[in-house]
């Protein structure tokens, strides 16, 4: 059960090798979160990553196979994730660039990375809610970007398949606030990643440490919606409402 | 079986329960039969503090309909429903002579949840919990329903169990006589903590009830200073001559009512200290023999209904402990801390604890208890109470959990040594897990693999 100051003593994390996911639950277990959840596709990625938790903190932690690509295995996957008992927090943490020169051209590439940071998440998202339903408490977190604010003439493929994640966790919020279990979306700017590596960093790019603080933080004060960093609350306000001649010529 | 959100006092962690309203012992028995996975748990009337009360997922029972019966023989002895309140016990048996053996800071709470918590008042340092005044309970668990008496373990698993070992239906009572609604009270202001534990370790075996409110924000010199009121049953001589009339006269309003909403910042460092400051300057240095009503004495929080909403949506926390004895220092330290810490904190409460009680999880221990309100909100209070218990639990010391929804597992077994064997004789009244709360899976202690449910 998460306490009074809502610190949770349990997490999950679809998407257990991203570094956001990983920064997440290294800022919960460094502050008393006993058990985690990796959910994950690299297996031997996943066992470091546990192996390391289990050494540093001492925390439990268990590593299911998770493939967001195949949609029939989600709600097993989700009961095995559940299977060792309440979760107070479940992140989820997967999701790809893809490749826009590529993906404007190429249909399958495109519904590639609208399958996996979309539909995927669509999928994910439910079976989750309703294990959360059933146990009458938790919070459910998904990393959206501020990509999906504004389709943006150099990753629209990716920021489509953001808004429409997004899109549908604020309805699930809505949805499930009255059953106890809270919903929170996450809006990272550029962070510097493994999937950014080589990019120019954008302004306000962060670190996937300096996103754990912000959902951290928002699980605390139970937010719907945060950004990270949080000064990019503000400049999105504008930019939202910047008319699309002058959006277009922007260096964003 | 409607949903509900349920929080305890401090309205921080809401969660989802069935909520089901029985009129009898049957009916329980049926609810208690009939459990999902995720179990069952009685609820009065959600005065404790944290997630005592709730049950994620599985479902409540809400004791307000279990008040009958209500009777009281020429003895004193009291034998009424679980969910009945000791506001109506009061206001039916105090005219006629008879008062609680025990009453908590509020009316407010139920007479199954006072047991469940088995409460303390401002006597336990003469009277005990409310426990020791107990003298039978019926009890629905899992595998039947049982008439327990002091003699009986499940008895004492059950006063200060959480709910855990089934649901109280019926408690027998022994209530004292008074012979009017009021109490003789002195009032001393002391200017620092030592002089208010010296006052207090000196004097309080001549009074039956002792309390001294702490200001927690004060520090230096003045670290501790508080308001120590001290006081008896008054005797109908007593009374002023307006009163002589009716000297058991008690009809005890509600003069405030909070606002519904309430800005988050309406109880905050700068409020509380002014507060603070405002409640010390306006006690008097030295007074007594003043008679006061038994209301103002015992409940003055009663006369605001709601006023837990005024700390705003992210709620509150109490954090009571108790000090054995002769680990003064420790306490000083916490004090301290606690008015350095930049956490502010409301209306701190001392109080001296007498004997143990015979409860497997009572929290009374022959010493000092502490009891603070804080706005949740400052990031600094998880690690400072966090750091607070672990100097407790060293020196032998355990925080209260009926006041807990903070308190970390791993502390528990060293809180409360007589947690494996309440374990054992709870595991016979109810093998399967079935009685579950938020707080059991919070602290684990329903034993290793029922933390979600039934094992
Ligand atoms: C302003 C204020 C002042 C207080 N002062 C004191 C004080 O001075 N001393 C003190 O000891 N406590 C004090 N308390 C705490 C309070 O006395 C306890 O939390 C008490 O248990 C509340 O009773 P309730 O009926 O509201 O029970 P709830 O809060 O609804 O339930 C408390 C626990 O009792 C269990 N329970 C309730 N009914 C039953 C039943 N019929 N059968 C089995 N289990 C049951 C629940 O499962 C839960 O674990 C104070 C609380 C407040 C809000």
């Amino acid at each position: 059960m998460k306490d009074a100051l809502g610190r949770p003593q349990s997490v999950a994390v679809f998407g257990g090798t991203s570094e956001i996911g990983r920064a997440v639950v290294e800022r919960l277990v460094g502050g008393g979160t006993a058990r985690v959840v990796l959910a994950g596709r690299d297996g031997a990625a996943l066992e470091n990553v546990a192996t390391d938790l289990r050494h540093r903190h001492g925390a439990r932690v268990d590593v299911v196979p998770f493939e967001a690509e195949d949609r029939a295995t989600h709600a097993r996957t989700v009961e095995a994730v559940f299977a060792g008992g309440d979760l107070d927090v479940v992140l989820v943490a997967f999701g790809v660039l893809g490749d826009q020169t590529r993906d404007e051209r190429d249909p399958g590439a495109a519904a590639g990375v609208v399958e996996t940071n979309f539909t995927a998440a669509v999928s994910v998202g439910v079976a989750v809610a309703e294990q959360l339903r059933r146990q009458g408490h938790g919070a459910l977190v998904a990393l959206s970007s501020v990509a999906g604010e504004r389709a943006r003439r150099s990753n629209f493929v990716y920021g489509a398949s953001k808004a429409g994640l997004d899109a549908f966790y604020q309805g699930l919020a809505a949805a499930l606030a009255p059953e106890g279990v809270h919903v929170m979306v996450v809006r990272p700017g550029f962070v510097k990643t493994r999937m950014t590596a080589g990019m120019k960093p954008a302004p306000l790019a962060t670190t996937p440490e300096a996103v754990a603080d912000v959902v951290v933080d928002g699980l605390g004060r139970g937010a719907h919606t945060v950004w990270a960093p949080p000064a990019l609350r503000a400049v999105m306000v504008v930019l939202r409402h910047l008319p699309g001649p002058l959006f277009r010529k922007l260096p964003v | 079986m409607p949903a509900q959100l349920l929080t305890g006092w401090g309205r921080t962690g809401a969660t989802r329960a069935e909520v089901a309203s029985p009129g009898s012992a049957a009916e329980v028995a049926d609810l208690l039969g009939t459990a999902g996975r995720r179990g069952v748990l009685a609820r009065g009337l959600g005065r404790s503090y944290g997630d005592a009360a709730q049950n994620a997922g599985g479902t409540v029972v809400d004791t307000s309909g279990l008040t009958e019966p209500l009777e009281l023989d020429a003895d004193g002895n009291l034998r009424a429903g679980a969910g009945v309140s000791l506001d109506t016990v009061m206001r039916t048996f105090v005219p006629r002579g008879w008062f609680v053996p025990v009453t908590p800071g509020t009316r407010q709470v139920t007479v199954g949840g006072a047991v469940a918590a088995d409460v303390h008042g401002k006597n336990h340092h003469l009277d005990g919990s409310i426990g020791r005044h107990v003298t039978r309970i019926r009890l629905v668990t899992p595998t039947g329903t049982h008439e327990l008496r002091p003699e009986d373990d499940l008895f004492w698993a059950t006063v200060g169990g959480m709910g855990l070992t089934g649901v109280i239906t019926e408690v027998d009572l022994r209530m004292i006589a008074v012979e009017s609604s009021a109490i003789v009270v002195d009032t001393d202001r002391t200017p620092d903590l030592d002089t208010t534990m010296a006052l207090m370790t000196e004097g309080d075996d001549r009074y039956r009830y002792s309390v001294a409110w702490i200001d927690c924000l004060s520090s230096g010199r003045s670290l501790g200073r508080s308001v120590l009121t001290r006081g008896d049953h008054a005797p109908a001589a007593a009374l002023p001559d307006a009163r002589r009339a009716d000297p058991l006269r008690f009809a005890p309003r509600t003069v405030l009512a909070a606002p519904p909403w309430a800005p988050s910042a309406l109880l905050n460092a700068m409020s509380i200290r002014a507060f603070n400051e405002a409640w010390y300057r306006r006690a008097p240095r030295r007074e007594r023999g003043a008679v006061h009503g038994l209301a103002g004495f015992f409940h003055p929080l009663d006369g605001v209904s709601g006023w837990n909403r005024l700390y705003g949506h992210r709620g509150f926390l109490q954090y009571q402990l108790v000090l054995p004895f002769g680990q003064e220092d420790v306490l000083r330290r916490t004090v301290e801390r606690l008015a350095g810490g930049g956490c502010p904190s409301f209306f701190g409460v001392l109080k001296r604890f007498g004997g143990a009680d015979a409860g497997h999880l009572s929290f009374p221990t022959p010493g000092w208890t502490l009891a603070l309100d804080m706005p949740v909100g400052p990031s600094a209070l998880g690690p400072l109470l966090d750091s607070l218990d672990a100097d407790l639990a060293e020196a032998g010391g355990r925080v209260y959990l009926a006041k807990d929804s903070r308190l970390r597992s791993e502390r528990v077994r060293a809180m409360y040594p007589r947690l494996e064997e309440w374990q054992e004789v709870r595991g016979r009244a109810d093998p399967d897990g079935v009685m579950c709360s938020d707080l059991a899976r919070r602290l684990g202690h329903l034993g290793a693999g029922a933390t979600g449910g039934i094992a």
